[in-house]
């Protein structure tokens, strides 16, 4: 445990100081900050939208923004040292390789979290100081947004965990990165629209569907914040959805937290089996 | 007591054995050189020996232990400098080596003493990105010499070192070879380990061709020793004569080479102190590290004595 929390602080430190965390931070707040004051632009008018509005404008940065900090964070964490050398001299002292990887990927989701509580949270303290009171159920919204948003950072950071630990040099492994997010985020999606464009919704069954949503965790993200508060649930066009996929929020947790889980899984088992 | 003992050792990555039937022990204080050119198998020997890799032939044991299996003690008690070493270069050279202290349990106070005692003293609070090649290897020596190893393994150690810096290097290790720690290092720069290290093994295609003391190996080998004698005037004919079994060439005003088997090397040398006045002076040239080596694997060519 202690060798795991020396590298964790290791790369923790790592981050700070190459900046790498204060740019990621400054992004996310200045672009949160940008959606909360101007995301009703389009609906009209120009002032501070209700909160069910801005997480529904900050669920969609989520999805596309995260995973790609996520990943560019993580592509490299693994092949990047095995290729500087810096590695080989690490497993020769007395560490076990999961604890190399544990501890790395906690230092990495540390850095991820704060960037994103941070960033989205001065968007939240603007609001809070600035809007009339909100409901505690929006606000409720908020938090399980930022939450997820890490979770989902957590994930794609695990993935990114995992295409570094199998592949034999860090150019494959960015381009395997670029690949994922291009699927995951967008491709996905799109063709599970067309299957049900072209069979006119009756292509895929319900039960079904909804496991489809379950292998793509930017869906779990979209369908725990979008889908599960009323208020955003009418902003976000939701409203017509329980009866296409109705999911209990449990499983979606859990679901994401799977998405988590067995990536960094699969990443030791490969690290812990690879010749050097 | 045994620090290493290599017995039939083999890797073999994909059809090709990097190393191959390596047998050899290395005794707590005994500093043994690994001569090889690249690819003759040294780095993966000491990937071996580190429990890096295991081997698919023959066994290998660290104080008695198969290396890489698990207790913290085996790991704790070895140093190692890799090749071309590197850090993360956003750290401080401070905090790198107490990186690595707090991994192998040692107290923070242990890695001033290491960077005083490598030279680093005054550069420990720099980031490690502004270090010189010789720095980075002398911060790499630090991280090995922590918490006072048994063993040291260390693959091309004085790379980028100017000779003051290699001179204190080697006798840090002679410092620590008199408190029992087993060195084992490898270098391209085989003058200077003549005098640095106990004995030499000679790898070449993954096989151990020899391993021995410097006078072992030359005896092993074969190798000619060289006589530069200068003569006295018109002694010449008369001294040639006398050494014709001795493949005398003449060399310039009053000059003449022999050849000589080591074993046969009293003779000559009674021989010339026979001829009296003949001879004016005497310079004898035994074979270096450098001959020997190049005899061993075929390398660079060196003369041999007809038998």
């Amino acid at each position: 445990m202690n060798a795991l929390c020396t590298i964790a602080g290791k790369e923790i430190r790592d981050g700070l100081r190459n900046r790498w965390a204060v740019t990621a931070t400054l992004v996310l707040a200045g672009l949160s900050l940008a959606l909360a004051f101007l995301g009703s632009a389009p609906t009209g008018h120009v002032g501070v939208p209700p909160l069910a509005v801005t997480v529904v404008s900050l669920a969609s940065l989520t999805v596309f923004l995260v995973p790609l900090i996520a990943l560019i964070l993580s592509y490299d964490a693994l092949i990047g040292e095995v290729e500087r050398g810096t590695m080989l001299l690490l497993l020769t002292y007395p560490v076990r390789r999961w604890q190399i990887v544990a501890g790395k990927f906690l230092g990495h989701g540390v850095l991820l979290g704060l960037a994103t509580i941070i960033g989205y949270g001065v968007a939240g303290l603007a609001i809070a100081l600035l809007s009339p009171p909100e409901t505690r159920d929006n606000w409720l919204a908020f938090v399980t947004l930022i939450a997820t948003s890490v979770a989902l950072g957590i994930a794609f950071l695990a993935l990114g965990y995992l295409v570094s630990s199998g592949v034999r040099e860090h150019a494959t492994a960015a381009g395997i990165a670029v690949g994922l997010w291009l699927f995951l985020v967008l491709l996905f999606d799109m063709g599970l629209l067309g299957v049900l464009a072209a069979t006119e919704g009756r292509g895929l069954a319900p039960a079904l569907f909804r496991w489809i949503l379950m292998l793509d965790p930017t869906d779990i993200f979209r369908l725990i914040n979008l889908a599960s508060f009323t208020d955003v649930r009418n902003y976000s066009g939701m409203a017509g959805l329980p009866a296409l996929a109705q999911i209990p929020i449990s499983t979606l947790v859990l679901g994401l937290l799977a998405w988590i889980g067995l990536p960094l899984s699969l990443t030791m088992a490969i690290f812990t089996r690879r010749p050097l | 007591m045994i620090a290493v003992e290599l017995s039939g050792t083999g890797k073999c990555y994909d059809r090709r054995w990097a190393v191959r039937d390596v047998s050899l022990n290395l005794a707590a204080g005994e500093r043994l050189a690994l001569l090889g050119h690249n690819g003759a198998g040294k780095t993966t020997l000491m990937k071996l020996i580190l429990g890096l890799i295991r081997p698919d032939q023959g066994h290998i044991r660290i104080f008695g232990e198969i290396p890489g299996q698990g207790t913290r003690t085996g790991k704790t008690a070895i140093g190692f400098l890799p090749e071309n070493v590197s850090f993360h270069d956003a750290m401080t050279g401070h905090e790198t080596l107490r990186f690595y202290a707090r991994l192998k349990r040692r107290p923070v106070r242990e890695c001033n003493t290491l960077l005083e005692r490598v030279g680093l003293a005054d550069a420990a609070g720099r980031r490690v990105a502004t270090y010189s090649k010789g720095m980075r290897q002398r911060l790499g020596l630090a991280q090995a010499l922590l918490g006072n190893p048994r063993l040291l393994l260390l693959d091309e150690p004085t790379t980028g070192l100017d000779p003051a810096l290699r001179q204190s290097f080697y006798d840090i290790l002679g410092d620590l070879a008199g408190q029992g720690t087993a060195v084992l290092l490898s270098s391209h720069l085989l003058t200077e380990l003549e005098e640095r290290t106990d004995r030499a093994a000679v790898m070449h295609q993954g096989r151990l061709l020899a391993i021995g003391s410097l006078a072992e190996l030359r005896h092993q080998v074969g190798l000619a020793v060289e006589f530069h004698l200068t003569l006295a005037d018109g002694a010449a004919a008369n001294v040639t004569d006398r050494f014709s079994g001795f493949s005398p060439r003449p060399a310039g005003d009053n000059r003449l080479g022999l050849s000589c088997r080591p074993e046969d090397k009293m003779t000559v040398l009674r021989g010339i102190g026979a001829l009296g006045t003949a001879i004016r002076d005497v310079e004898l040239v035994e074979p270096g590290l450098n001959a020997v080596y190049g005899a061993l694997t075929g390398g660079p060519m060196t003369v041999m004595v007809a038998p």
